[in-house]
Formats: structure tokens, C-alpha cells, sequence
């Protein structure tokens, strides 16, 4: 069938339009992220030393790692505030397995694992078949995996981890901490993930049309139940660097931590209302929040005001991206 | 044999009955044009047969084969596809995407099966798919939403029958495109029953349905109220069955 009118070819209009044309990937993210590296050089004598490069990266593994998690359920058309929380249940079930069951030290990384996508799980399972709203769901559980992490340390934080669990957190083979290697690896795989397999492509399509999918016979509620699970997972995967970094189980870990995940996959280019979403992109957006952070520090600014500006990049990057939507329109 | 035979299907929400026992078949290459008032049940049954709601009672057999309660996926594997008045495309998907979308061939490495999509193989078939429908699309790489209506159902059609499929139903396909469009959708529709596909069409457009369906069903309150053959029958009785002048 042809169409009556055929539609004027496409013509690409600079880099810009390619790469939103190619992918989700916004090439403003990347022109703040560079803005940003030169205004911190510029203010700060160390901020391109090697050693802050490595500081700005190890502290944006962990940020970075939530970020990943939440660019799928995001792009799911979804909402998961309770990764901060999950994060620290992660952590203290992992610091205790290690610290006080008397097992194999390397058995608190599979329960760390495991801990954080059980309580995604759960996120999904209600969110699928419950039909309570993401949003309500994951504030439940943002409440619930805090109170449990708190209730099974009594508020206190796990001390006395193995030193191989220690090196996790604070080990750097050839230089580089190995949280940022884990940030990296994790962003390698969840990238292919999300572009190359069903399980992917499907997460962006019930994004953009569950409805739809559902009638082409795509598994929606199984789908969400793992995407949730895969935001748990990583969720715990930040909890255990977290913990092995600071050498504790810490039951308030990752406060406001999922302000910060959303908001770095969001000026990432994750569509806030799901369907596209990249995990370069998102990387980008944690990178941003990285610089930022590390920059406040550097120049010796309050760190009040970094909660401040990440609520404020939050906002105004959705924000921008409705301008940008209603000029196109 | 029938393709398709809807026997006694009956839906009910709550208190409401929707559908108070429906039956009818649908032969090889035949297309049965149903129509209906709003409300007279047409969506919901078509989405029994899809399997995206189950009947309350009653079976929807094909191939004579029991399939009802089947879910909308094996549905369509079965050789059943509907393309939806709205067109259920992911609007910020590429076209290959849309086509392919919950059947994507997957990549086999050692021998074993994964859940790795086979890109080349996905967009291979969907050029072909397209050329043969003789759609006039940029490419196959482009996101669907900036498509026109026209392209848009070109894919959606595409999609419906890239897998041979036995059924295929067409809701108000022609309702909201450009005359020289609607000829298309109709040559289309003549072209799947000379390959012996069957064809439900939902219309409101009688002319539509008198230039190519064999037969059709009237649907009123739940109910076939008329199911004649196109030759018999008359615009105006057809019209009288729908608000039940009758």
C-alpha cells in the first residue's frame, strides 16, 4: 500500500538530529558534561589530576550503577524510588553474612546480589499483577527495605568485614578502583542487554505502548516483574561496593540516593515517560552527577548544596526536554 | 471446512452482558464484514478471538481446533492477527521493530538458543515485507511515529502478515485514510482472499463492505441479528439490522 502523500525524506539536520534519530542519546548531555570538566578545571588546580579522576569516577559507580537499573524501569514506562533503600538492605545483609555467619567471605556477594533483586521482586510482583501504581509500590518498599535494614542491624551499623570484601570496595588494580570497574562492566552488559535482546527491546516497547504489546503477545507482567528485579539487582550491586568501600553494612546507605539515580538517567536522555532510552546516555548523566559533586567538594561548597542541585538539574532537565518537545510540535 | 467458527460465545463484566451468545463461521478466503452500532459487542469479540479477553462460555474453534482462553501471543502463532483501528504501533520504535515486535528471530550461539535478537535477519524480512505491499517508507530504520497515517498502517499491516497468517482481522481499517488509501486497503483485502487467507472486516463504511466482503454479520446488543450473504442483501436492510429497525 502506498501512502496518497508520501512524506517528504528525512533529512538529517546536523548531529544533533542524527543522534536523536539513532538513539535516545542526547548530545546536550554530553556538551553540560564537557561544560562542566572545563568550568571545574578552570576553578580548581587539582580537579584534572589523575587521582580526582579516579575520585569523580569511584564516586559515581555507585550513583552510576543505581542510574543503569533505573534507566530500564524508566524506560519501562516505570518508577522505582526505593533503590536507595534497597542499596542499604543489600549492604547490611551482605556485612553481616560476611561478618557475623562465619561463612566464606565471598558469600556476601551473591547475598548482596540476592537481597536487592528479592526486594525488586517484590516491587514487580505488585506493581504486575497488584495494579497499584509504580510509584506507590516502590514508595512502600522505599519505606519497608529502609525499616528492615535498620530493624536486623538495630540501627547500627556491621563492622568487622574480611579483607577480601574490603578490596572490593577499596581495592585499585592499575590504578582504578574497582567499584568503577564494576560501574563499567555492569554498563558493558546492561547496554548489550537493552539493545541487542527481546527482554530489552520489549522493555522499551511496553514504554511505548503496553497496550499494544500486549496485544502482539509480548508477557508484560512478567516483564515488568523482571525489570523490576534487574533495578533490585543493581540496586544490590551498589550496596555491596558501597559497603566494601566504607568498610561497614550501613543501614542508612543511599539516602536520597534514587533523586540522584533518576535524575542521572533522565539528563541522561531516558525518556521520562518510557519508550527510548540509552545506557551511554545514562552513564553521561551519571558522569555529570559526578563532576558536580566532586566539583561542590573541590571548590569547598556546603555539601547542603549538592541535595540542592540535583533536585534542581532533576527538574530542570524534564523541563527542557518539554520545550524541546513543544518547539518540535 | 470453516478457518474460524465462533460457537455461543457469550462475555459478561459484572451485571453487563456485552455478548449474549455469539456464533458464525468464517471459510478459506472469504471475508465477513461484521458490523454493528457502537456498543453492539463487535471490539469485544474480536478480542475474544485475539485472546486478549477469554469468553465468559461459549468456544472459538480454528482449524477445529479448541483454542479458546489462549493467550494473545499463541494466538497470533496460531495464524490469527488483527490490525486495531489505533494500530498498536510503538511510535518511538523503528519500523523493523514494530514488524517483528514479539516474534523477533533470535540468534543461536553453539547451538543454543538465546534471547539475542538477530537484527539483519529481522530487517531483512521487513524490506521485504514493505516492498511486497508496495509501501512507500524512507527506511525501515525509522522510528514509526514519524511516519504518516497511510505508512503507519502500511506497517501495522506489514506486521499482521509477515507470518502467513490464516486469519486476519481488520478493524475500521479504512476509517480515517485519504481516498486513494481506502482502494489500496480494499485491493489489499482481495489480494489475501485470491491467497485463501480468511477476513473479518469491522467496518462502518458500507461501501467498503459491499465491494468486498462475501458475507456479512450483524451485531446487535450481544447478539447476530443477521448473518447474509452480500449478493442477498441491500444497504438498507443492512442499515435497518444495525439500529434494529427490524
Amino acid at each position: 500500500m502506498t501512502d496518497a502523500n508520501p512524506a517528504a525524506p528525512m533529512r538529517a539536520q546536523g548531529l544533533a538530529a542524527f543522534m536523536r534519530e539513532k538513539s535516545a542519546l542526547r548530545l546536550e548531555s554530553l556538551i553540560v558534561l564537557a561544560l562542566l570538566v572545563a568550568v571545574m578545571s578552570y576553578a580548581s588546580p587539582y580537579f584534572l589530576t589523575l587521582a580526582n579522576i579516579f575520585n569523580i569516577v569511584l564516586a559515581t559507580s555507585t550513583i552510576g550503577i543505581l542510574a543503569i537499573g533505573a534507566t530500564f524501569v524508566i524506560g519501562s514506562a516505570g518508577i522505582d524510588l526505593s533503590v536507595g533503600s534497597i542499596m542499604a538492605f543489600a549492604g547490611v545483609v551482605g556485612a553481616m553474612v560476611a561478618a557475623h555467619l562465619g561463612l566464606p567471605w565471598w558469600l556476601a556477594v551473591p547475598a548482596c546480589l540476592a537481597a536487592g533483586a528479592f526486594a525488586g521482586w517484590i516491587n514487580g510482583l505488585i506493581v504486575a499483577y497488584g495494579g497499584v501504581p509504580a510509584f506507590v509500590v516502590t514508595l512502600g518498599m522505599m519505606g519497608v527495605a529502609r525499616g528492615v535494614a535498620l530493624l536486623i542491624t538495630d540501627g547500627q551499623a556491621v563492622y568487622g568485614l574480611p579483607e577480601a570484601l574490603i578490596w572490593l570496595g577499596q581495592g585499585r588494580p592499575f590504578g582504578i578502583p574497582v567499584p568503577a570497574i564494576g560501574f563499567i562492566v555492569t554498563a558493558i552488559i546492561l547496554h548489550f542487554v537493552l539493545t541487542h535482546t527481546r527482554f530489552g527491546r520489549h522493555t522499551l516497547v511496553i514504554g511505548d505502548n503496553e497496550h499494544g504489546a500486549m496485544a502482539m503477545g509480548v508477557p508484560v507482567r512478567s516483564l515488568r516483574i523482571k525489570i523490576y528485579a534487574l533495578s533490585g539487582l543493581t540496586a544490590g550491586l551498589a550496596g555491596l561496593f558501597t559497603m566494601a568501600r566504607v568498610n561497614a553494612g550501613d543501614p542508612t546507605a543511599g539516602m536520597n540516593f534514587e533523586l540522584a539515580a533518576i535524575t542521572a538517567s533522565i539528563i541522561g536522555g531516558t525518556h521520562l515517560f518510557g519508550g527510548r532510552a540509552t545506557i551511554l546516555g545514562t552513564v553521561i548523566g551519571a558522569l555529570i552527577m559526578g563532576v558536580l559533586q566532586n566539583g561542590l567538594n573541590l571548590l569547598a561548597i556546603p555539601s547542603f548544596w549538592q541535595q540542592i542541585s540535583i533536585g534542581i538539574v532533576l527538574v530542570a532537565a524534564v523541563w527542557l526536554d518539554q520545550l524541546a518537545k513543544r518547539g518540535v510540535e | 471446512m470453516a478457518t474460524l467458527q465462533l460457537r455461543e460465545v457469550k462475555k459478561h463484566f459484572g451485571p453487563v452482558n456485552v455478548l449474549r451468545g455469539v456464533t458464525f463461521d468464517l471459510h478459506p478466503g472469504e471475508c465477513v464484514a461484521l458490523v454493528g452500532d457502537n456498543g453492539a459487542g463487535k471490539s469485544t469479540l474480536m478480542k475474544i478471538v485475539t485472546g486478549v479477553y477469554s469468553a465468559t462460555s461459549g468456544s472459538v474453534i480454528l482449524d477445529g481446533e479448541d483454542i479458546s482462553g489462549t493467550p494473545p501471543g499463541a494466538i497470533r502463532e496460531l495464524g490469527i492477527e488483527m490490525i486495531y483501528q489505533n494500530l498498536e504501533l510503538a511510535g518511538q520504535q523503528d519500523v523493523t521493530a514494530n514488524i517483528f515486535l514479539g516474534r523477533e528471530p533470535t540468534r543461536t550461539i553453539f547451538g543454543l538458543a538465546t534471547n539475542i535478537i538477530d537484527f539483519k535477519t529481522a530487517r531483512d524480512q521487513a524490506e521485504d515485507m514493505i516492498r511486497q505491499l508496495g509501501a512507500r517508507l524512507p527506511s525501515v530504520d525509522i522510528q514509526v511515529g514519524k511516519l504518516s497515517g497511510g505508512q503507519q498502517q502500511s506497517v501495522a499491516i506489514a506486521r499482521a502478515l509477515t507470518f502467513s497468517p490464516k486469519v486476519v482481522i481488520m478493524d475500521e481499517p479504512t476509517a480515517a485514510l485519504a481516498v486513494r488509501e481506502i482502494e489500496h486497503v480494499l485491493d489489499l483485502i482481495k489480494e489475501l482472499k485470491s491467497r485463501n487467507i480468511a477476513v473479518i472486516l469491522i467496518s462502518h463504511r458500507l461501501t467498503d463492505v459491499f465491494e468486498v466482503a462475501d458475507r456479512i454479520v450483524a451485531l446487535r446488543q450481544g447478539t447476530v441479528i443477521a448473518d447474509e450473504r452480500t449478493g442477498e442483501t441491500t444497504m438498507q436492510d443492512v442499515v435497518a439490522h444495525i439500529v434494529g429497525a427490524h
